[in-house]
Order: structure tokens, then sequence, then C-alpha cells
């Protein structure tokens, strides 16, 4: 295919016969050269071809690369063969078909590696030049992807021919990170580094990093190169490492570790004495040391390394880090560039930290916003709020068993969910919590009672291995800006659900006749009683509302994390803790509190970013200790609303 | 006789059943008529008995619903089995270097120790906190003084700001989360969450384990005792009726004078040295803690038998939880024959967490005395009549039906 595509190409250039032939004359007149290449002389042969212009060149080259530029024994000219069949089809060097061929009718140049290395270096022009975009853009990545000096050249060549804009954007910085590795003038690889600037790009780090690699070198003597800097052991490097490090480098014995000592010794027990010591007094390292000494002396054991000389000998060596780099020039350009991208990634970073806190603080803040409103608005503990988010998520893997095409399986869950919960919020008021108002610490206790069951139902159902809920396609992937600042699409989702919810909130309590009702309830009852609102109906309709609101977060949540029957469990204390922290029966605080939670356990996260565990273990502690210094929460209510 | 009062004869037959209970199964133990395995199980139930005790002077008498006690009693585990797993490992590391033909030098058998206890963690080197671990007496300290001082620096922190009710109760839910997510890190220090095991070997103990459970049960059987008698004296003297005073009127106690704070600083730690002496007892029976004995949970079952036992009686804690973990292990264990019923088979194993949950949410609605109020029916001991309103308006108040005349 490719010839054809290229047998094509040339017809196409067939108009210009002056070029077209110009190959094949270079072929002609280097043919000594070309049939036995050696590595030495071809060099300018190969670049004659690739700079003659001809579009044949590219074929002869990747002809000969491929062991099918052929000689034809009966009158010595030359071809690029294919195999075609049992035959070989011959092209003429001016791209002109010239029928077939048996194989045993023509001789294979086979030219060497070292060779075929310098053809496949000319043929990176070709291939950066090739008429097709995509191959222009496969052959620059693979350069990317390995670089090379040799790559150097035909790059630059192939900048000003590019048409591309976008093409030749990625030929542009792609030459200037292999000037700033390979150019052999200290200015334009200096030019280089500092034409980036803070450039948040992996590739440019991925070049820069090597430039400023050290290696660690023990010596008498400050060694050649260019030297990092001289390391003193004991504050630098650790004394082990530095004596490993002479011993590497040949300039000390090896040292004796507890267990060649051992073994020494025991190979020297003669009738229960070892290097004049009785066994049984062999029971401390000192005594141990002295036995050993004791054999060295009497050369029955190779010399090992005391502490003593272990000392003398660290006293005596220098230790350097040496760049591999040896032009210091460069070294200092790529450390300011490197400087200057660190502090750059740290602001990313920290815009990163800040949109994953906030999509945290929006999972916290989902989780317990049908808290605020149980407990925040009505007092009332719920401990199987957590059960009412999981029977929620499990909502959603029932209906995705039914309904397979996934955004209208979410669209159906979100309501179903809500109305699945909101039932059992409100079967569970009138059962047992409306007989328990007044003692917040029996239903606390009671509400435990039915999460256990809850919880134990679910997994008798729906068994104790996670269950799978599958967000829609158009939810996967995740925002990028740049390399290092990205967000998945499905927390901004979250995030969005989490606002939706504080303005449906903020909306009943403060807009509609229901939340009006309900404000006059919690604040007083008997009052609100005499105007003709039915305590037991709002308290009913609020309780069936935080429950259902608890069920859609248990929706949300399930799309990210496994559903298994202990998933609500999982979020139950950090949403009292949210509620409390942010100051209980207010919905701004229960957001504030989302926030400072979220926020806080992201950045401890960022310091200790291997151990979530003990993220959470210090978030818990400073929230013990911020109930000290503000025990209603941050946004505390006063007066009578705070309901005493 | 002050001993025969008949404010103490509650103590007395208690003593007397459980000094009855202990002989029986001692002897039952001597004749091979119950196993080893069953004695241990026993021995355990009465630790727990111990805790819930503590537990209902804690919630029962001043009012205080502390939902991480458990973490004091796991504390108590870990303090012991600190001590009890390097004995041992040490033990068995002087044992292997014996054969290798030199004696072994101390570095070496500490090595050796850390190696064979934190191999499992990928380190090698014993964490500062084991300092202690080859002294008995030093760990035995421990085991009072870490969860106490713990209890002492959350209870100061906690009262002072006067955090109660239910935010007392998150919080201390709070406390014990933060410490079992703690304790499940690699690099706590208590071998994460592999926790600590083989705690059922005694060091230096060559005896069998049916002799080694029988002693662990008599001392279960022995603090349980002492624990009793110590509570009941302060239960009965002027300092409990302070503490009820507290759970059913804080601010009118602060009032008249007393250092409320104070009574419930003391209460606090004073249970959570009594958790933790129980957990010390429990877990070389168990023979293995992990961080998951810390979990929320596990505290709110305390809550829970207590709650069942009916709480403000001291003799009800321990019936409800001797009660419910005895029913627990026994629906849980696989023995319980399963009812087949028309449209499939009801498995013990399977619904006996619901079966609990829902009796729980029946006895705090309708029996809120739980099973203490059976004795108080046979005694002739009624409610008073208050017109449904409870003896105070905190929170942790007794209510009408639970109180006695």
């Amino acid at each position: 295919m490719r010839l054809i595509a290229l047998l094509l190409a040339a017809l196409c250039l067939m108009p210009l016969p002056g070029l077209a032939q110009e190959a094949a004359r270079i072929v002609e007149e280097n043919r000594a050269l070309i049939e036995k290449p050696s590595r030495q002389t071809i060099g300018p042969v190969i670049a004659e071809l690739a700079a003659s212009g001809d579009a044949m060149a590219d074929d002869i080259l990747s002809a000969w690369a491929d062991k099918r530029l052929v000689v034809r024994k009966s009158d010595g000219a030359m071809f690029i063969a294919k195999a075609e069949g049992g035959a070989l089809a011959l092209t003429a060097l001016d791209g002109s078909p010239a029928g077939t061929a048996a194989s045993t009718d023509v001789t294979e140049l086979k030219p060497n590696a070292g060779v075929r290395g310098l053809i496949a270096t000319a043929l990176v022009q070709f291939t950066l030049s090739d008429p097709d975009p995509a191959r222009r853009r496969a052959a620059l990545a693979s350069i990317a992807q390995d670089p090379t000096a040799e790559a150097l050249e035909p790059l630059r060549a192939a900048i000003a021919t590019e048409e591309d804009p976008a093409l030749k954007g990625k030929k542009e910085r792609l030459e200037r990170l292999l000037t700033l590795r390979f150019d052999p003038a200290t200015e334009a690889r200096v030019a280089a580094i500092e034409s980036f600037g803070a450039d948040l790009g992996l590739d440019l780090r991925a070049a820069l990093n090597p430039l400023v690699a050290t290696t660690r070198v023990a010596s008498a003597t400050p060694p050649p190169g260019n030297i990092a800097r001289e390391l003193r052991p004991g504050s630098d490097l650790s004394e082990d490492e530095a004596y490993a490090l002479l011993v590497a480098a040949g300039l000390a014995p090896a040292r004796l570790t507890v267990q060649d000592q051992r073994a020494a010794l025991l190979a020297h027990l003669r009738d229960g004495m070892v290097g004049g010591l009785p066994v049984a007094e062999l029971n401390t390292q000192a005594a141990r040391d002295r036995a050993y000494t004791a054999l060295e002396a009497s050369g029955a054991v190779p010399q090992a390394a005391t502490e003593d000389e272990v000392r003398a000998a660290l006293a005596a060596a220098r230790f350097y880090d040496v760049y591999a780099e040896p032009d210091p020039a460069v070294t200092a350009a790529a450390l300011a560039a490197l400087d200057r991208i660190a502090t750059r990634v740290g602001i990313m970073q920290a815009a990163d930290l800040g949109l994953d806190a906030l999509s945290l603080a929006s999972i916290y803040f989902l989780a317990a916003i049908g808290l605020a409103i149980t407990f925040g608005v009505m007092g009332v503990i719920n401990m199987a709020h957590g059960e009412f988010i999981t029977i929620g998520a499990y909502t959603g893997y029932v209906v995705q068993l039914f309904v397979p095409d996934y955004t209208l399986s979410i669209l159906i869950a979100l309501p179903l969910a809500f109305a699945v919960t909101f039932g059992a919020g409100v079967t569970m008021e009138r059962l047992v919590i409306r007989h328990l108002y007044k003692r917040p610490l029996e239903t606390l206790l009671a509400t435990f009672g039915i999460s256990i069951a809850v919880q134990q139902i679910l997994k008798n159902v729906f068994g104790t291995q996670a269950r799978p809920l599958t967000s829609p396609a158009w939810l996967d992937g995740a925002l990028s800006f740049n390399d290092v600042v990205s967000i998945s699409y499905i927390r901004i989702a979250i995030f969005v659900l989490a606002l939706v919810f504080l303005a449906f909130f903020l909306w009943l309590m403060k807009r509609t006749r229901l939340g009006l009702e309900v404000r006059a309830v919690t604040q007083n009852p008997v009052m609100a009683a005499s105007m003709g609102i039915n305590p037991d109906r709002i308290n009913m309709l609020t309780f069936g509302l935080g429950s259902g609101i608890a069920g859609i977060a248990g929706v949300a949540i399930g799309l990210f994390a496994k559903v298994t029957s202990e998933l609500g469990t999982d979020y139950i204390v950090q949403s009292f803790m949210t509620v409390v922290v942010g100051g209980v029966g207010s919905i701004w605080g229960t957001l504030a509190g989302a926030t400072m939670i979220g926020g806080l356990q992201k950045v401890i996260e960022f310091f200790n970013p291997s151990n979530t565990l003990a993220a959470q273990t210090y978030m818990i502690l400073f929230i013990i200790l911020f109930i000290q210094v503000r025990p209603r929460g941050i946004i505390a209510l006063r007066g009578r609303a705070a309901g005493d | 006789m002050t001993l025969l009062h008949p404010r103490h004869r509650s103590a007395l037959v208690f003593i007397a059943c459980l000094a009855l209970f202990t002989i029986g199964v001692t002897l039952a133990a001597q004749f091979g008529l119950v196993s080893t395995s069953f004695v241990k199980t026993l021995g355990k139930t009465l630790c727990l008995c111990l805790a819930a005790l503590a537990m209902d002077l804690l919630w029962g008498y001043a009012g205080i619903l502390s939902l991480g006690h458990m973490a004091f009693f796991a504390l108590g585990g870990y303090m012991i089995g600190m001590w009890l797993m390097y004995a041992r490992t040490e033990e068995i590391v002087v044992a292997a270097l014996a054969n290798g033909g030199l004696p072994a030098t101390p570095e070496e058998v500490l090595q050796g120790i850390a190696t064979q206890i934190f191999g499992v963690v990928g380190a090698s080197d014993l964490p500062a906190i084991w300092s202690f671990a080859h002294s008995l007496p030093l760990q035995l300290a421990l085991v009072v003084a870490v969860p106490g001082v713990l209890a002492l620096v959350f209870g100061w922190l906690a009262f002072r700001s006067r955090v109660t009710g239910v935010y007392l109760s998150i919080l201390t839910q709070a406390m014990t989360l933060a410490l079992a997510l703690y304790l499940f890190q690699n690099d706590s220090g208590l071998r994460g969450n592999n926790g600590l095991s083989g705690l059922q070997n005694l060091p230096g103990v060559t005896a069998g384990q049916d002799a080694v459970s029988l002693w662990f049960f008599w001392a279960s059987a022995a603090a349980l005792v002492v624990a009793y008698l110590g509570l009941h004296a302060i239960v009965s003297g002027k300092f409990g009726s302070v503490i009820r005073a507290i759970r059913d009127d804080e601010a009118r106690v602060r009032f008249l004078g007393y250092s409320v704070e104070g009574y419930k600083l003391f209460v606090f730690t004073l249970t959570a040295v009594i958790c933790a002496l129980a957990g010390a007892l429990y877990y070389p029976q168990a023979g293995i803690i992990n961080p998951a004995e810390l979990a929320p949970i596990a505290s709110i079952y305390l809550a829970v038998w207590v709650a069942i036992g009916g709480r403000g009686r001291l003799y009800g804690a321990v019936i409800g939880a001797a009660l419910v973990s005895l029913l627990s292990s026994w629906f849980t264990g696989g023995r319980v024959p399963s009812i087949p019923l028309g449209f499939g088979t009801l498995h013990w194993v399977d619904w006996w967490l619901v079966l609990l949950g829902l009796t729980f949410v029946c006895v705090t609605l309708f029996a809120p005395k739980g099973i203490g109020g059976l004795f108080d029916r046979f005694a002739g001991v009624h409610s008073p009549d208050r017109k449904g309103a409870a003896l105070g308006p905190d929170q942790g108040a007794l209510m009408e039906q639970e109180a006695k005349q």
C-alpha cells in the first residue's frame, strides 16, 4: 500500500524530470560505495541522497535499509524490489516499474547495522516531511518518546516546510527540547532552556531532569567533571551510605556484618574456645569483637573494618555529587528552569488541591444535608441516616438491573431513591421516633437498633460483595486545565448536585408554606399547634424529606464509591461532624462545616499523601479541639432560634 | 448489721450467684462437661460484664452516654498484648539463637524480636512505644495509665466546654473512630490491621490451655466481684446521690455548689480505667486484638447491653451484657437450627442481628427498665407517679417508667 502511495506521489513529480533522475544519478555515481558500504565512508552519500530533493530518495533509502535494494545479476542494474507472490516486483531507481524477477536472479545489498542506523536517521527527515499529516505526527511522537542527538538536524530541516500550524508548533517545541539536550553549542542549549520559561509540560521536565541528574562519587581528590556539591558524611549522607560508597569504589574493605562475624567465629570454634575466649562469654557484641580481633591477629580470618577503621577511612575520603552533564552553564540554566517550574507547579497544585477539596466538601455536604434537616432542624439523632444513603445507592443498582441505559437509569433512580427513602423515613418516624421526641439519647439508641437491622437485611438481600452502580459515559473522563490541574466530570456533577440541593433547601425553608410551618414547629410546637399547624404531620414530612435527600445523596455517592451494605456507615460519623462543626440548625453552617472538613482533610493528605487514614485521624482530632473553641459550631444560632 | 441493710441486698445476692456460677463452671470443667473454648467464652463474657458495669455507672448513674468506652477496653488489651507478644517472641528468639552455637547478644535478641513482630508490616525496628514492653509491671501500669490519661484529657476538654447529651455521644464516637483509624495504619507501631496475635500463649507458662482458661475465668470473676462491690459502694453513698442528681438536673447541682465537671471527669476516667482492666483480662482469652475492636459499633453495643439489662441498676448491666453477648455468640456460632419457612429458610447467622436490632428498638420503646423491670415487678417496686415527666430536664435523666419509687 505504502509503496503504491509513494509511487503515485512519485508519478505526480514526473513533470520534473531533472529532479526525478537526481537520486538515480547519485546512486550511480557512488555505486561502489553503496554496494560495499562502511559506516565511515557512506555518510556523505546518504546525506547527498537525503538532500537531493528527489521523491525517490526516500524509497531508495528505506529499501536499502530493509535489504530490498537489489542488483540484477544479468546486467548489474539496480532496482527496488518488493515480494509479490513467488517473484519480486522491480522498480527502477527513477520510479518507473521494471517488471518482475525471480529472487535467484538478483543480489540483495545487505548494509550492516551501523549503516542502517545512518540510513534510519536520514529517513527521519522524510517521515517528518511526509505528505500525510498522520505520519508526520507519528514520527514526531516517536522522536519525542525516544529522543536522540541524530534526530535534531532532520527535525530542524523539517520545520520550514511544515504547513500545518499545529504540527509546526509541535515540531518547534520538540526542536527546542532536543536542542537543550543535544546541541553542541552551550549558548544554544541555554537559550533553548530559557525559551521555555516556567512551562508546565511533563515533556520539558522529562528533558530537564536528566541534565541535573547526579551520581555519588567517593574519592580522595576532587573528581573531574561538573561537580554539583561536596557531601559531608553524617549530615548530607549517612555514614553507612558513605562507607558503602568507599567500599564500592574499592577504597576500603567491606564492613563485617553481625551474621558474617558470627559465622567466622563459629568456623573457628575449637574445644569451646574462640580466639582465646570461652564460648559462654560471647554473649555481648564487645566480647565477640575482641574474639574476632584475636582471630585477625592470628591471620585465621580476613581483615575487616572495625568501627575505628571505618571512622578513619571516612575522615580521609571526600564525597561528591557529580552531574552527568559536563557543562556547568547548562546545569545552572536547567536548575534555574526547574526552580521556576517548581514554583509554578506549586501554585497549580494548590489550585488542584482547592478543586479536590471542593469536590470532597460537596460529597460531605451531600451526605450531611439530609442530616441537616433531621438533626439540624428537628433535633432528631438518626443513626440510621447512613442506611438511608445505602438504600438510595442500592435503589440505583436495582434500577440499572432493569434499565440498561445508564443515563436513563440514573434519571429514574434519583426520584425513585427519594421516594423509597422518603417512605422508609416516614414509616420510621411514625413507628419509633415520634414516641421519643423529648428523649434524644433514647432516639440515638433506637435508631441505632434500626440501623443494624436494616444493614443486616441489606446484606442478606444483596450479599456482602460490592455491587456496581455505573455512571453514564458522558460523566467519564476529566476536565483538565493543564498537566497539573484536572477534575473528573463526576466530581463536577456532584458539586452541581450539592449546589442544587442547597438552593432547594433554601427555597423550601424560606419560600414555601411547608418551610414556614417546619420552622414554626421547630421553634415552638405548642404555639404552632395553636395556630392551626399540625405538628405531627409537619414532623413526619420533614423527617421524610431529610431521609429522601439522603437517598438521592446515596445514588450520587454510589456512582464513585463501592456500593456495599456498609456504604452509609463510612459517612455517618463524618456527616454528624459536619453538622455539629458547622452549627446545628443552620444550612449555611452545614455548608461551612463541609467546606472546612473537606478542605482540611485534603490539606492534611497533601502533607502526608501516602496515608489517608492518618488524615482522617488528625481531622477528627482537630474537630474535637475545634468544638472546644466554638462549642456551638462555626455558625451558631443565637437567641430563640437556638432553642434554649 | 449494716451489710444486711436492704440497700445492700442486691449486691449480696449478686455475689452469691456469681460465686455459685464460678464454682459450678469450675467443677464442670474439671469433670470435662464443658469444653475449654466454652470456658473461655464464659470468661470473656465476664469481662464484657465488667465493661458494661462501668458503662452503667457512666450512663445509668451519671447520665453520660459515651459511645467510645470500648476504645479504652481495646487500649487495655493492646497494652497487655504488647507485653504478651514481646515476652513470648523473646522466648522463641532466644531458643532459636541458642541453637546457632554462640550465646545470643542482647542486640541480636532485640533485633530478632523486632523482625519477628514487625516483619509482617515491613519494618524491622521496635517503635518507641514498645520501650516498656519487656517489663510486665511497667506494661501493667500502662494498662491503667494510657486509657486513664486519654480519658482524663478527653473528658477534661469535653466537660470543660460543657459538651453534654448527644453532642458528647457523637464526640466520643469520633474519638474511638479516630483511634481506630490511627491504629489501622501500618506505621502506628502496633502492627496496623494485623493487630497483636498469639496472646493466649502466656510466656513462661507450661500449663495447657484448659488450665489457663480456668485461671482467666477465675480472674475475670474476681475482677467483676471487686468492681461490683466498689461501684456498689460508690453509688449507694453520697457520691452516688450527687452523680444521680447530675444525671437528672445538672444545672441545679451546679447551683448548689458542687463541681459538676469534677464529678463527671472522675466518673469518666474511673469507668475508662475499669474498661481498660476488663480489656486486659479479655484479650488474653480472645488471643487476638486488632483495630476493628475499636470500631464505634462496639461501643454502641456496650450501651445496648446496659439498656437491655436496665440502666441505673448495676446487676442490670451485668445481666444485659451476659445475656446479649452469650445469645449473640450462640446465634452467630451456627449451632442454632435454621427455621424452615414456606418460601425459604431462616438462617440465624444471617438474621440474628436483625432480631437484635428490632428487639432493642422494642425495649427502648416499650420496656425502658429492660430486664431489670422484671426484678422490680418481682420485688414489688413501682415507678413514681410523675404524670409522665422525667426525673429532670437533662437528656440523660431517667424517665418516669425507669425510676424507682
